[in-house]
């Protein structure tokens, strides 16, 4: 028997191509405002101490804005908070270059890299800079990372009873490993689960369906949904930014998709 | 609900069989052996596997790669039960959740040797094959799974984080049961990126002796049938927490380590004189066995015997997890300590009860603890069924 698993949203945080933050995204999806292809924007991640801030890659400003937005969003305090990082790739120029040397006779790999070169690197400097403690889990399912994440969270908010922030979020690989995964540009979709309704903006219940995933109407958003896979969540996303009760379906790991529906508070 | 190990498959530098595995780790053997292979003019310590493995060349290209190879050697002596379980429940009930960290890197890594060497990438390699979720991907796959399918990448602490997620899928009720567990492969990437931190050791690893000086990296796969099954050995609880303090050195006072430990417990329901035996992560470095050795001491004193098998099997990163909760389970069942082979001088500033040797002993309870990278902390309890 399926049991649907369902969580409030009470926090949102998105950074796209051309969709700097939550709130411009929300417009655009309600159609206030075209979606202006632009590159992905990466805010200064001000609450990184000052030496991993200067040395902060895209991956981690990426990862620290969306999540940061969705805390501020509910008023939450980030070091309280149980994460969830679902991403593809990890940081896609660290590894290049690490391979790249790797493809000559120098094995003097700077350790720095090395560390920020593992796929929890992002969950890493999380931890470093909002000082949490909290469980933090790091995924990986390749276009359906946003749907493995989400499962996770969800799972967790309901054996454990608490908060869990996720973030998917994916990157760039540049050439020539672009030609083998052609991810554009940076993007970040972040939630944040709660058990309960105090302060939520609705809630989402979840379940695995063989229906298939709807795209977008708007052809620069549904191309974004297809080339970033964070952006999977963009239809779910449109329910909630015109604050329309109902379900949608998100491309999740073909031939199961996930079926969400979303009840506004 | 408890869950259940219902099956287990596993390879490592000891072997590619259960059997195999369990006789050398309980004589105290070490299946740790010198080479260069991936340390030019510089002979490294390392845990190879050295057995055959499948042929990979009736899979699809982007799931091509050693680290697959090894996790479908480990689903080939499960293979029956798992088929069986996915014929019992339906292929949509059934979930792959894996932990690896290095995924299919060395296939990257090959690429782009020839891609230096002639401007183009070869024609066998596909982005796949690196991707971290590939591992899950291909099991699921090869079983005609439609359930949850993906992977943990927490470095060394992303084989037990897997193994908790998916005894949650399973609470949840979206899954009746899920293949876990881990695989990694040696590769230049992590010889060269533990050597450049400093934490390769140039001789057999010391876990827990005062002369300890680095780790020995190591290859594997251990996969778990879970279910609610009943079967002999229960996953009796997890805990998991983070540092929050670095990206390569662990909190120097143990701190996430010991919520991790806690934690695990808390969700077993038992206390800590309850443990019978604690398989410590224990890598040999000197800033992890100190920070380890700290809230082990702080909750166990020097009563609970524990060790790290790292000496037998080297660290093997993303599958240790995995593999050493198999070690434990090996523990349960024979009821049999492992010993530690390769540490000599205890560390009398960790004031723990180390388990040298292999001993007898009736086991009902066992901890096993895996810390990696980025302050990930993933404790597991596990335990003889009743």
């Amino acid at each position: 028997m399926n049991a649907p698993l369902t969580a409030y949203v009470t926090g949102i945080g998105l950074i796209a191509p051309g969709l700097p933050d939550w709130t411009t995204a929300a417009a655009v999806l309600r159609g206030e405002q075209p979606h202006v292809s632009a590159p992905t924007v990466l805010p200064v991640p001000e609450l990184l101490p000052p030496a991993e801030r200067r040395r902060a890659s895209r991956v981690i400003k990426l990862s620290l804005g969306a999540g940061l937005d969705a805390v501020k969003q509910a008023g939450a305090d980030a070091s309280t908070l149980a994460t969830v990082f679902a991403a593809s790739g990890a940081d896609g120029h660290n590894c290049h270059a690490l391979c790249e040397q790797l493809a000559g006779e120098d094995r003097q790999i700077s350790p720095t890299r090395f560390h920020n070169s593992v796929h929890n690197a992002a969950a890493g400097y999380w931890g470093i800079a909002t000082r949490a403690m909290a469980p933090c889990q790091v995924i990986g399912a390749f276009d359906a990372s946003f749907g493995a994440g989400l499962l996770d969270a969800l799972a967790q908010v309901a054996v454990d009873g608490q908060p869990v922030l996720l973030i998917a979020y994916d990157s760039e690989y540049p050439a020539p490993l672009h030609a083998k995964r052609d991810t554009p540009d940076c993007g970040a979709v972040a939630l944040l689960l709660s058990p309960g309704a105090e302060g939520a903006l609705g809630a989402i219940t979840v379940a695995p369906t063989t229906a298939a995933a709807e795209p977008l109407a708007e052809a620069s958003l549904e191309s974004l949904r297809g080339a970033i896979p964070a952006m999977r969540a963009l239809p779910l996303l449109r329910r909630v930014a015109r604050a329309d009760a109902g379900a949608v379906v998100l491309d999740y790991l073909a031939p199961m998709q996930l079926q969400v529906a979303w009840q506004p508070c | 609900m408890k869950l259940y190990l219902n099956e287990c498959g596993i390879l490592c530098s000891l072997g590619a069989s259960h059997g195999e595995i369990r006789r050398r780790l309980f004589a105290g053997e070490s299946g740790i052996m010198a080479t260069e292979t991936w340390s030019a003019g510089r002979v490294l310590p390392l845990g190879r596997v050295t057995d055959a493995l499948p042929d990979s060349g009736a899979l699809p290209l982007h799931q091509r790669s050693r680290n697959n190879q090894l996790a479908l050697a480990a689903l080939a002596q499960i293979r029956p039960a798992v088929d069986a379980t996915i014929a019992r429940y339906g292929a949509g009930r059934v979930g792959v959740v894996l932990g690896t960290s290095t995924s299919g890197i060395a296939e990257t890594e090959r690429a782009l040797r020839v891609h230096a060497e002639q401007g183009v990438l070869p024609d066998a390699f596909h982005y796949g094959q690196q991707e971290m979720g590939s591992p899950a991907e291909v099991l699921a796959a090869q079983l005609g799974i439609t359930g949850p399918a993906y992977v943990h990448s927490s470095a060394c602490a992303s084989s037990a984080k897997a193994m908790a997620s998916a005894a949650r899928l399973i609470r949840m009720n979206l899954c009746d049961a899920v293949v876990t567990g881990g695989v990694d492969t040696l590769c230049a990437f992590t010889v060269a990126g533990f050597s450049a931190l400093e934490s390769v050791s140039a001789a057999r690893c010391n876990p827990l002796s005062v002369h300890r000086d680095g780790i020995n990296i190591g290859e594997g796969a251990a996969l778990f049938l879970m279910s609610r099954e009943p079967a002999a050995v229960a996953l009796c609880g997890w805990g998991e927490a983070s540092d929050g303090h670095h990206m390569s050195a662990p909190d120097p006072a143990g701190g996430g380590a010991r919520i991790a430990i806690e934690a695990a417990l808390r969700r077993a329901g038992i206390e800590a004189a309850q443990v019978d035996y604690i398989n410590l992560h224990g890598t040999a470095t000197p800033a992890n066995d100190a920070a380890e050795g700290k809230a082990v001491a702080a909750l166990f004193g020097d009563r609970v015997p524990g060790n790290s098998t790292k000496g037998a099997t080297g660290h093997t990163l993303g599958a240790a997890g995995a593999i050493e909760a198999l070690v434990c389970a090996m523990a349960l069942t024979d009821g049999r300590l492992p010993g530690s082979p390769g540490t000599g001088a205890l560390d009398p500033s960790i004031p723990i009860r180390y388990q040298l040797h292999g001993e007898d002993a009736s086991l009902r309870h066992a901890l096993s603890n895996s810390f990696g990278f980025g302050g990930s902390n993933c404790s597991l309890v596990l335990g003889v069924a009743q």
